[in-house]
């Protein structure tokens, strides 16, 4: 199972705190982020791995990027 | 290319960015810009203002060139890096007003973040005041965050020249610039306005500060550098990615001072600067919360609309009309103090602000 945010469009700092919600709250061991900004991106990128999960998978896509987390 | 661009994105690129600008920024002083004011994105907006005439307070009129740089370095290296994205929607006119009110609450501090850093690198002791008033605004701001608070999303521009047009009006001033540089001895060129004393009339060559600020603009676009999401980061998440770089800007700038002998400690008489505190702080906490509101220093906001973000463009533009407004009616401080009606607008500016907080909230 896994949950996907799409955080696309918005503005710093709301990709982050989506992202850290849906760590603190998910139950599933994967989670997708949508973002449409490399500045999102790398922000999503440094926060999940600050709270120990791996990124799995970064995918380039016509409106931006989608990058699969999971739990370690 | 790749690993270059992954270089800024690590804390060692964003303290690498941090120092470069901790030194250029008391070079352009000790080069002929205003003390304490190498950089200052508020009070350059302001000049740009005055050298439009939207505003005719005459010793800050000067068509800042850094500002122009800044906004073109981002959108070079934007397009050089494929991050050049046309966008806007995000409810651009709350934006407007919060750019507004940020430069209204930076007057009555007399400087944006950066020069809050610049100033307490030089030794400014009212700074400190400013800095937590600065801190404080932005706490106030993940409060509202916290609470759900956003602006909505942006959209992708349907043409790729929409993200052009910030960058192009700047440029066109630089075109006015070269054209019309200042008369001797006159405040008047052709069309833009100059200043004979005061901080507008003080400031490095054009080339310096074209070059400086180019070399800006293109490090802060890579490396997401914001004096404002160094606070907030750290407040919201415990997060220090930001702030090493905020904090390298300022050990650097002290060093460079301390090095030119431009480190003056000290709270009286110091250089485009007042000592009421309440008011200091105050109008900090006001710029603060609104540059957390808008998601972006007023540096970053010039960055992004390089990056074709016109969000950040109505953003930036509403800065300089708060600029026309605080000197045309009393609401910017002077070395003397506050303005006749800097307290008041510094109230209604937090009042106002606080309702966007509060109002705006994501569905």
């Amino acid at each position: 199972m896994s949950e996907t945010i799409d955080a696309r469009g918005l503005s710093c700092p709301e990709p982050v705190l989506l992202t850290l919600e849906a760590i603190k709250k998910s139950g599933s061991a994967e989670i997708e982020i949508l973002v449409d900004t490399d500045t999102s991106k790398e922000n999503v990128m440094r926060a999940a791995q600050s709270m120990g999960w791996q990124i799995l998978e970064v995918n380039e896509e016509s409106s931006g990027y989608k990058i699969k987390i999971g739990k370690e | 290319m790749e690993g270059f661009k992954n270089f800024f994105a690590t804390r060692w690129g964003i303290i690498f960015v941090g120092l470069v600008i901790g030194v250029l920024a008391p070079l352009l002083q000790k080069f002929g810009n205003p003390p304490n004011m190498g950089i200052c994105v508020a009070c350059m907006e302001r000049d740009i203002a005055g050298a439009l005439g939207l505003h005719r307070a005459s010793v800050v009129q000067y068509l800042r060139p850094e500002i122009i740089a800044f906004v073109l370095g981002a959108f070079f290296s934007a397009l050089a890096f494929k991050e050049y994205r046309p966008r806007g929607g995000s409810a651009p006119f709350i934006r407007f007003i919060l750019g507004m009110f940020a430069m209204i609450g930076a007057l009555v501090f007399l400087g944006c973040p950066w020069r809050t850093i610049l100033r307490l690198a030089g030794g400014d002791g009212n700074a400190i005041s400013g800095l937590l008033g600065l801190i404080s605004g932005i706490w106030l701001g993940t409060r509202f965050l916290k609470a759900g608070y956003s602006l909505g999303k942006t959209q992708p521009a349907p043409s790729k020249m929409a993200g052009v047009a910030f960058p192009l009006l700047m440029f066109g001033l630089l075109v006015l610039l070269f054209i019309d540089p200042q008369p001797a001895d006159q405040a008047r060129g052709m069309i833009l306005f100059y200043s004979l004393k005061g901080p507008g009339s003080q400031h490095a060559s054009l080339a310096v500060s074209l070059s400086a600020a180019l070399l800006i603009g293109i490090l802060a676009q890579r490396s997401r550098f914001c004096t404002m999401g160094a606070f907030r980061d750290l407040i919201l998440f415990k997060q220090g990615h930001l702030f090493s770089g905020v904090a390298a800007f300022f050990i650097a700038a002290l060093a460079t001072n301390l090095l030119l002998g431009q480190f003056n400690p000290g709270f009286a008489g110091q250089p485009i600067a007042h000592t009421m505190q309440l008011w200091n702080f105050l109008g900090m906490t006001l710029a603060g919360l609104a540059f957390s509101l808008s998601g972006g220093c007023p540096g970053r906001q010039l960055f992004l609309s390089g990056e074709g973000d016109a969000d950040a463009a109505v953003f930036a533009s509403g800065m300089i009309v708060g600029a026309a407004i605080s000197h045309n009616f009393g609401l910017a401080s002077s070395p003397a103090g506050i303005g006749p009606n800097g307290a008041i607008a510094t109230i209604i500016g937090l009042v106002v602000c606080i309702i966007i907080g509060l109002t705006m909230r994501r569905r």
